[in-house]
């Protein structure tokens, strides 16, 4: 009898502490992203990302369909080279497609939009995006107005 | 001035000869580990005291931290209009660093505690040299079992603290103070990572529940066979787990949160 309730309030507590990691896993945390895994790759060249970060969402008229899996500095072209991991199902971009750098809000993170073109190649793994548009940067932008109060 | 540094050399070396003990000591359980299976009914009755019984302080006190969690959140959070975003700031904050530290903490003064002072009490009583005579090893009768139970425990307690925090968070949050309930849970999915956030916090709790045990059975084993000796045990098991632990949480977010 002793035996027994030990061993059923012992299997209860590991089964309470499993199903907490389950509910951390699939509440609490993003692991139904880790279930699409197949993803290609696109390469988009910036001449500035502003505050752009690795796992940044990437978006077609504000439907997320990826993430930034790398960013790194081309030091051929001088730019900065974004590469995007984007989900297999979406497979259908034009190759002419556009890359913008925007933000979410005032203050939110930044994400990439993409505009689709009107090319019939779609792209592909390995690809690369050939029209890009840059993040905003505060600084030049109020260095500009500036600029032309002064010139007034 | 040469009496400081004699001092400090001798303190050195003492605290060198304690860590080289503990170090042999540990190695020796480790090895003694096959028991864990062997008497599994041992382990079971460990799991028991160590594990079930931490439950219930477990779970209230992580359901008032995510309560407290929620509510100084939305104050916060509510002057900037973001409101919305307090279920990430309760997860964050629970799933990376209060799970695993304040259950690590309370496991020390729960279980920690509870193990130092039943070990010291066998060594004053000298059941532990009584096994030798027997030709039972004390490591896989005694260590091995609390050890495995501890180290088991641990990371169980701290998930299911992080759960039930959450659960309070989003009763003060949605229930009180009237954020969206789909925003909360969106807005947590949106900022907790799976690998970076749960697992990174698994792990700490891990690294928590091996320090924790061992430092409590180790205080144990290396108590002065006295009552008096066994008290300072005790009181030290829990100090010295307390700033262990405190100490590797600072490294682990340093090494795991880039």
């Amino acid at each position: 009898m002793k035996l027994r309730y030990l061993e059923v309030s012992v299997g209860l507590f590991v089964l309470l502490g499993i199903a907490a990691l389950f509910y951390l896993a699939i509440q609490v945390s993003n692991i139904a992203e880790y279930r699409d895994r197949d993803t290609y790759e696109v390469i988009a060249y910036f001449d500035h990302i502003g505050g752009l970060k690795v796992r940044a969402p990437v978006t077609v008229s504000g439907v997320r369909i990826g993430r930034v899996s790398r960013i790194a500095y081309d030091p051929e072209r001088f730019q900065a080279r974004v590469t995007l991991a984007i989900q297999s199902g979406t497979d259908f971009l034009p190759a002419d497609t556009q890359a913008s750098i925007f933000t979410a809000g005032l203050l939110g993170e930044q994400y990439i939009a993409l505009e689709p073109g009107g090319d019939f190649e779609s792209l592909a793994q390995g690809d690369e995006i050939l029209f890009t548009q840059s993040a905003l940067v505060l600084e030049n932008m109020i260095g500009r107005v500036l600029t032309n109060f002064s010139s007034d | 001035m040469i009496e400081f540094l004699a001092n400090l050399g001798r303190s050195g070396l003492h605290w060198l000869s304690v860590l080289g003990r503990a170090s042999m000591f540990l190695f020796r359980v480790l090895r003694a580990q096959d028991a864990v299976v062997r008497r599994y009914r041992l382990t079971l009755a460990e799991l028991y005291s160590v594990g079930v019984r931490s439950l219930l302080i477990i779970a209230v006190s992580g359901l008032f931290v995510g309560m407290v969690l929620g509510y100084q959140g939305y104050i916060t959070l509510v002057k900037f209009g973001a409101a919305e975003a307090l279920g990430g700031a309760v997860a964050l904050s629970l799933v990376r660093e209060l799970g695993p530290v304040v259950t690590a903490l309370l496991f020390a003064g729960r279980a920690g505690s509870a193990l130092t002072a039943e070990i010291g009490l066998m060594k004053t009583t000298e059941q532990l040299s009584a096994m030798e005579m027997m030709a039972v090893d004390p490591y896989r009768r005694v260590f091995a079992p609390r050890f495995f139970a501890g180290f088991l425990s641990m990371p169980l307690l701290a998930a299911i603290f992080s759960a039930v925090g959450v659960m309070g968070g989003y009763i003060v949050g949605v229930g009180l103070l009237g954020v969206d309930s789909g925003s909360y849970f969106s807005q947590m999915q949106a900022v907790t990572d799976w690998r970076e956030d749960v697992v990174s916090g698994v792990i700490k709790s891990i690294v928590f529940g091996f320090v924790v045990t061992w430092i409590a059975i180790f205080q144990g084993f290396d108590a002065e066979p006295t009552s008096e000796g066994i008290s300072r045990a005790t009181t030290q098991t829990v100090v010295i787990s307390a700033l262990a632990v405190l100490g590797l949480d600072f490294i682990l977010t340093g090494l795991m949160f880039t």
